[in-house]
């Protein structure tokens, strides 16, 4: 593989995928430690009829209504949730599965009877997203990297990508003590004076930006996939928050590298002339490695559970 | 029905059996606050329907023939329901997060597979992406009797099932001690919405299919405490909004069947959460302002009998429109003694409050509730000894 090849055709898939998960791991061991884990799972469907309603308003798809349409869905999911479960008394995950459900069915049905077949949006684009079409035609090599006018032509999504990656990481670090606190301990947090709603609301509306700048990128089952194997894997390594988003990123990016390579060359490898899927070769790779934390990791009992072996 | 043929009147039939099927099932997972874990199955279902087509396109046979996927996707959605259990109960990592963990791993591998398929298949379409949303266009006489059977199959099942999930769904722990294996009934519990899932594939589609399972149940809650009910109930919802959804689709044949039905079902859910007696939202209103009003007027009644001036609205108002005071905010007769009676009323309640003896009726204080409805005439009489003689006045 030469960097002919490799630079403009590979690397800003890889970047982008790598950077995806980044962003969508980093919010998701918060996620996962408050047991809020399916909120990914939510936002990640209601995003569809967002981008479907940025769609039919502005009528032309181009990033920023879509982008916007699918944020705006993702908080509405967040408040119909919470407001089914408080007036209604109903379960947290009930209310979920009602909301995110029926969310994603409108958002099937106006796709449907809106005039979209001329323009490329529909449901499986929306799950599995495009990452082997990012790629970046006015690279020629490894010098391109150098060259600004060149790389003024790397594919948008990866600098949005990276945009949020960095967002996303800078608000971790700002709000990391009140973070961890109203994480672990709400009540404490509170006696401390923490605003830990507004934190709390927070952090959903960090994980909604990354979901949905993700899901543009990449489709929404890596979203799903990154906020919930990488962190997961991690919560089983170690029992430090630090250590933990560490090992998450280290995971994120292993599987976004690892999977985007096995789905690009493997099948090459082994004999067949096309390509699989490289966002479900992603979460398929995330989830390998779960189980092997599950299996190996030094973390992997609850504290004072009966181990059998 | 029959006036949109026979296809469409078997295609709504089975839609039907497999909502009554889906919402029966859905309700013993409701109760047993796991409903997602139907998510992760439903979405576990694909690897298998891929390997399924591919297996019986290797051997020769049709990919597309639908007990065979139907089997393939059953197997691949038990061993994503084994592995959250064995995520959730061998590992630290909660359910929630074994739920997504699964949903997202088989979904993504899955994918993979709808890929490979594409690139073995050259020329002819799978068609496997219809199973994601669902499609009743097409439909075979074969397959709308398989989903049929499947529904009424799934369904005897759930009945003859229903009292030992009920009582795990309640009360694990009693269960346990009356010498029930919760573990196994739970897995009986997860065999059935499985059963539901595998068998709505083809109408609703994988991604959709949960919805079926957790909205009537939902519904259903609004309108009743008892669980046979809520059972009853749900299996109703969600059996009407499958024949509707079915024909609605029928009639129009743009409208993709598994989110009409979703949405029926969200509509009938919606009823209820504004419209039910007991916990519906317009019933909390009201019951919140009838005790706002009630809490106001006693307020004024207090406040005339003791000689102050009442300025608050809602007090005038709510005074003013009983006939109790005067538009110039003057106490009439019949108000003054309805107040005089308030005021007797909360210095009997303080006496009452302060006499161990009364204990358990002083638990009852609220500030609101007449002594009268609360003890006998010889109680109050006692109570009445208590009463200095310018509070009896």
């Amino acid at each position: 593989m030469t960097g002919v090849e490799f630079v403009p055709l590979s690397l800003p898939p890889l970047l982008i995928g790598a950077f995806a998960a980044l962003a969508c791991a980093i919010p998701g061991n918060f996620l996962l430690l408050r047991r809020q884990a399916l909120i990914g799972d939510a936002i990640s469907h209601v995003v569809l009829p967002g981008i479907v309603m940025g769609f039919l308003l502005t009528g032309v798809v181009s990033t920023w209504p879509m982008m916007l349409g699918a944020a705006a869905a993702a908080i509405v999911a967040v408040v119909l949730i919470e407001t089914i479960r408080r007036l209604g008394r109903i379960e947290p995950g009930a209310a979920m599965g009602v909301v995110f459900t029926t969310l994603f069915a409108a958002g099937v049905l106006l796709l449907e009877q809106s005039d979209t077949s001329s323009v490329h949006l529909d449901v499986e684009h929306a799950l599995y997203g495009n990452l082997e079409s990012l790629i970046w035609l006015d690279a020629t090599g490894w010098k391109s990297l150098l060259d600004v006018e060149a790389l003024a032509a790397l594919p948008p999504e990866l600098f949005r990508m990276v945009a949020v990656f960095v967002a996303i990481a800078l608000l971790t670090g700002l709000f990391w003590r009140p973070l961890t606190i109203a994480t672990f301990d709400e009540g404490f947090a509170r006696t401390l004076g923490l605003p830990v709603t507004a934190l709390s609301l927070g952090l959903v509306i960090a994980a909604a930006i990354a979901a949905v700048a993700a899901f543009d990128a990449v489709g929404s089952i890596i979203v799903i996939a990154m906020f919930i194997c990488p962190p997961a894997a991690a919560r089983l390594m170690t029992n430090r928050l630090g250590h933990q988003l560490g090992w998450s990123a280290a995971f994120a990016v292993l599987s976004a590298v690892l999977g985007y390579v096995l789905a690009g060359y493997g099948p090459l490898w082994l004999g067949f002339e096309n390509a699989v899927s490289a966002a479900g070769m992603i979460a398929t790779v995330s989830g390998v490695i779960l189980v092997l934390a599950a299996m190996f990791g030094p973390c992997r009992h609850r504290v004072g559970a009966a181990q059998a072996d | 029905m029959l006036a949109l043929g026979y296809n469409a009147a078997l295609v709504a039939t089975g839609a039907g059996l497999l909502g009554v099927a889906a919402g029966v099932t859905g309700s013993f997972l409701f109760l047993r606050k796991r409903a997602l874990v139907s998510d992760a199955m439903s979405h576990a279902t694909l690897p298998g329907l891929a390997l399924a087509f591919m297996v019986m396109t290797v051997l020769g046979g049709d990919g597309r023939a639908l007990p065979g996927l139907l089997a393939g996707s059953a197997l691949s959605a038990w061993l994503g329901v084994l592995t959250v259990s064995w995520l959730s109960r061998r590992t630290r990592l909660g359910e929630d997060a074994a739920i997504g963990a699964v949903l997202s791993v088989f979904f993504g591998l899955g994918i993979v597979g709808l890929t490979v398929i594409q690139s073995l298949n050259t020329g002819r379409q799978a068609g496997l992406e219809t199973f994601l949303l669902g499609s009743t266009a097409g439909m075979l006489f074969s397959d709308a009797l398989t989903i049929a059977l499947g529904g009424a199959l799934t369904l005897a099942l759930a009945w003859l099932l229903r009292r030992p999930m009920l009582m795990v769904a309640f009360d694990p722990d009693y269960a346990t001690a009356t010498g029930r294996d919760v573990a196994r009934i739970d897995l009986a519990m997860l065999a059935l919405a499985l059963a539901v899932t595998v068998v709505g594939l083809k109408i609703v589609g994988l991604i959709l299919i949960v919805a079926l399972l957790i909205i009537p149940p939902v519904a259903a809650r609004f309108w009743s405490d008892r669980a046979d009910r809520v059972v009853l109930l749900s299996g109703i919802i969600g059996g009407g909004a499958g024949v509707t959804g079915a024909l609605l689709s029928g009639m129009a044949p743009d409208l993709p069947t598994g989110p009409i039905i979703v949405l029926i079902a969200f509509g009938l859910f919606a009823v209820g959460f504004f419209f039910s007696p007991g916990r519906g939202v317009l019933a909390a209103v009201l019951r919140h302002r009838r005790f706002q009003r009630r809490v106001h007027m006693r307020q004024g009644l207090l406040a005339i009998a003791q000689g102050q001036p009442v300025y608050e609205r809602l007090t005038l108002r709510l005074l003013r429109r009983a006939g109790l005071i005067r538009a110039d905010a003057v106490a009439t007769d019949a108000g003054r003694a309805v107040a005089a009676k308030a005021l007797l009323d909360e210095h009997r309640w303080q006496i009452l409050r302060a006499d161990p003896r009364f204990e358990t009726a002083a638990a009852l204080y609220d500030g609101l509730r007449p002594l009268d409805t609360v003890l006998t005439p010889d109680q109050l009489t006692e109570i009445d000894r208590n009463l200095r003689p310018e509070a009896a006045t």
